[in-house]
C-alpha cells in the first residue's frame, strides 16, 4: 500500500526543486527586471524617472526634469495644418529637432516638408523633400509637412513583435525606447514614412539638450531604436501647444482636443475643407490638412 | 391646414436660427475668455493682443499731425514731404491714408461707419473687408498662436504678420534641406 502511494506521486524531489527555482527566477525577472513602460507600476516608474534624471543631468551637464504626466480625461489630441498657409520655410523642422532632442549627427528629423506641384495636387510620387531655393514659396509649388499622423487605426503598433509601441488614451502613439528591439517592422508598416531609425549613436550637443523631458517622449534615445513625433507630449500634456505650432511664422498649424466642441480643431473640422493623407488605407489619422481660404 | 404647416415651418426656422446664434455667442466668449466683460454685441468683444508694431518714432501721430502745425488735408495725393517710404499695395487704386487713418483723431483709425478705433483694435478695421479671415482669427484658426491649447493663448494683431500697407505675406529663406541618405563611403 505505502509502496503504491510513492509510485503515484510522480514528482520527484529534483523535479520539484527545478520547477520551483524556475518559478522563482521567473517571478524575480518579471517583478524586478525590466518592464514595458506601457504597464509599469507607478512606484517603479518613479524610481526609473529618478534614475533617468540623474543620468541625463550628469551626461549633459544641466538639470533635467523627466515628467510622468498622464493623459487628461476626456482629451483626444489632434493637429490640423493649413495647406493654403504653409510656405515651406522648415522652421517647424528646426524647432522640432531642438524640442525633442533628435540626433544632429546622424541627422534625424521627425518632420519632413514635401514640396509638391500645384498642377498635380497631393501626389507622393512627385514630392520633393530636398527643395532648396533662396526663398519660399516657389511659384507653382505648395508644401505638405508630414510627420506621424497619430492614426486611430495605426498599422505600426499592430506589427510590433514586442509591444514596444502603443496608443495612449489621449490618442498619442508612443514608443518605449528601452523595449524597442530595432526590428523596424513599424517603419515598414507606416504608410507615411513617419518613423525614424537611429542608425548611429545619436548625438546632441550637451548645451542643446531640452531639459523638459517626458518619459514617453523626448528622452535621449540609444542607437538602434525607432522614434517619431509624439505631438510634443512633454508640452501638450502640460496644456501647451506643440513646438512646431508655436514657431510657425504663417500660423499654419492648429492643435487641440477633438472631443471639445469649442476647440479650434472642431471649428476646422466643421467649417473647412479637410483632407487626410492616404485616406483609402483606413488608418484614420488625427492629423488633418485643410484649406483655410 | 396650409396655414398650420406654415406656422410650424416658421417656428422651426426661429428655433434653428436662435440656436445658431447662441452657439456663436458661446464660441466668441470662450475665445476671448481673458477679455473685458462681454459687450452687448458679441462680435465687438475685445481681444487681448500685444501692442501694435509701430515703426520707430512714428507714434503718437499727433506729435506732428496737430491742428496748429499740420492741419488735416483731406485731398487724395502722393505724399512727398513725409511717409514717402510707404508704398501702398493694398487696393491702392481705391484707397489712401485717410480711408483707415482718422483725419481728426490723428492717433486713431476709423471704420467705414466713422466710428473711431484705437490702433490696438485695428483688427476691426481689417475685418470690415476681410470678414471671413476676421471670423477665423477670432475662432483661433487664422493666425499664429502661442500659449496653451486649453487655456490662455497669445493672439497677434493682423498687422504683426501683414504690413497694412503691403499685406501680402513676405517670402522667407527656408531652413536647410534634410541630407539625402548616403552610404558613408561615398
Amino acid at each position: 500500500m505505502a509502496k503504491n502511494e510513492t509510485q503515484t506521486s510522480s514528482v520527484t524531489r529534483r523535479q520539484f526543486a527545478s520547477v520551483a527555482a524556475a518559478a522563482a527566477a521567473g517571478f524575480l525577472l518579471t517583478a524586478c527586471g525590466p518592464r514595458r513602460l506601457h504597464e509599469i507600476p507607478r512606484d517603479r516608474l518613479r524610481e526609473a524617472i529618478k534614475e533617468w534624471e540623474r543620468d541625463y543631468s550628469e551626461k549633459y551637464g544641466k538639470a533635467v526634469t523627466v515628467s510622468d504626466a498622464g493623459p487628461m480625461p476626456g482629451v483626444l489630441f489632434a493637429m490640423a495644418l493649413d495647406l493654403s498657409r504653409c510656405n515651406g520655410n522648415r522652421r517647424c523642422v528646426e524647432a522640432c529637432v531642438a524640442e525633442n532632442n533628435q540626433s544632429r549627427e546622424p541627422e534625424v528629423q521627425w518632420i519632413r516638408v514635401l514640396s509638391m506641384d500645384k498642377d498635380k495636387g497631393i501626389d507622393f510620387s512627385d514630392a520633393d523633400p530636398y527643395y532648396e531655393p533662396a526663398e519660399v514659396p516657389e511659384p507653382g509649388r505648395f508644401y505638405v509637412p508630414t510627420a506621424c499622423q497619430q492614426c486611430r487605426n495605426p498599422p505600426c503598433t499592430k506589427v510590433c513583435p514586442v509591444g514596444a509601441t502603443w496608443t495612449e488614451p489621449d490618442g498619442i502613439v508612443v514608443i518605449d525606447y528601452d523595449w524597442c528591439i530595432g526590428c523596424r517592422c513599424c517603419m515598414a508598416a507606416c504608410p507615411y514614412g513617419a518613423r525614424h531609425f537611429n542608425w548611429g549613436v545619436p548625438s546632441i550637443p550637451p548645451g542643446e539638450l531640452n531639459s523638459n523631458i517626458h518619459y514617453l517622449g523626448n528622452r535621449p534615445r540609444p542607437k538602434g531604436v525607432v522614434e517619431k513625433c509624439t505631438f510634443c507630449i512633454q508640452r501638450t500634456r502640460a496644456g501647451r501647444y506643440p513646438a512646431c505650432l508655436e514657431i510657425c511664422p504663417t500660423g499654419a498649424r492648429k492643435f487641440g482636443n477633438m472631443l471639445d466642441p469649442e476647440s479650434e480643431i472642431r471649428y476646422i473640422l466643421e467649417n473647412k475643407r479637410v483632407v487626410l493623407l492616404k485616406q483609402e488605407l483606413n488608418t484614420m489619422p488625427k492629423f488633418f490638412y485643410f484649406y483655410g481660404t | 391646414m396650409l396655414s398650420c404647416a406654415v406656422a410650424v415651418w416658421a417656428a422651426w426656422l426661429l428655433v434653428r436660427d436662435g440656436g445658431a446664434r447662441v452657439a456663436d455667442t458661446v464660441r466668441h466668449q470662450s475665445v476671448t475668455a481673458s477679455a473685458s466683460p462681454p459687450a452687448a454685441a458679441p462680435v465687438q468683444l475685445r481681444v487681448e493682443v500685444p501692442p501694435p508694431p509701430f515703426s520707430e518714432g512714428v507714434f503718437p501721430c499727433s506729435e506732428c499731425h496737430n491742428e496748429v502745425d499740420l492741419p488735416s488735408n483731406p485731398t487724395r495725393r502722393q505724399l512727398v514731404d513725409a511717409h514717402d517710404e510707404i508704398v501702398l499695395k493694398h487696393d491702392e487704386e481705391h484707397r489712401w491714408c485717410l480711408d483707415c487713418h482718422d483725419g481728426k483723431n490723428r492717433d486713431q483709425l476709423h471704420l467705414a461707419s466713422g466710428e473711431v478705433v484705437p490702433f490696438d483694435e485695428s483688427y476691426r478695421v481689417c475685418g470690415q473687408c476681410h470678414g471671413e479671415k476676421y471670423r477665423d482669427w477670432r475662432a483661433g484658426v487664422h493666425g499664429r498662436r502661442i500659449g496653451h491649447w486649453n487655456g490662455a493663448k497669445q493672439y497677434l494683431l493682423c498687422v504683426h504678420c501683414h504690413s497694412p500697407h503691403q499685406p501680402k505675406f513676405k517670402a522667407l529663406a527656408p531652413q536647410p534641406a534634410p541630407r539625402r541618405p548616403m552610404r558613408p563611403d561615398r
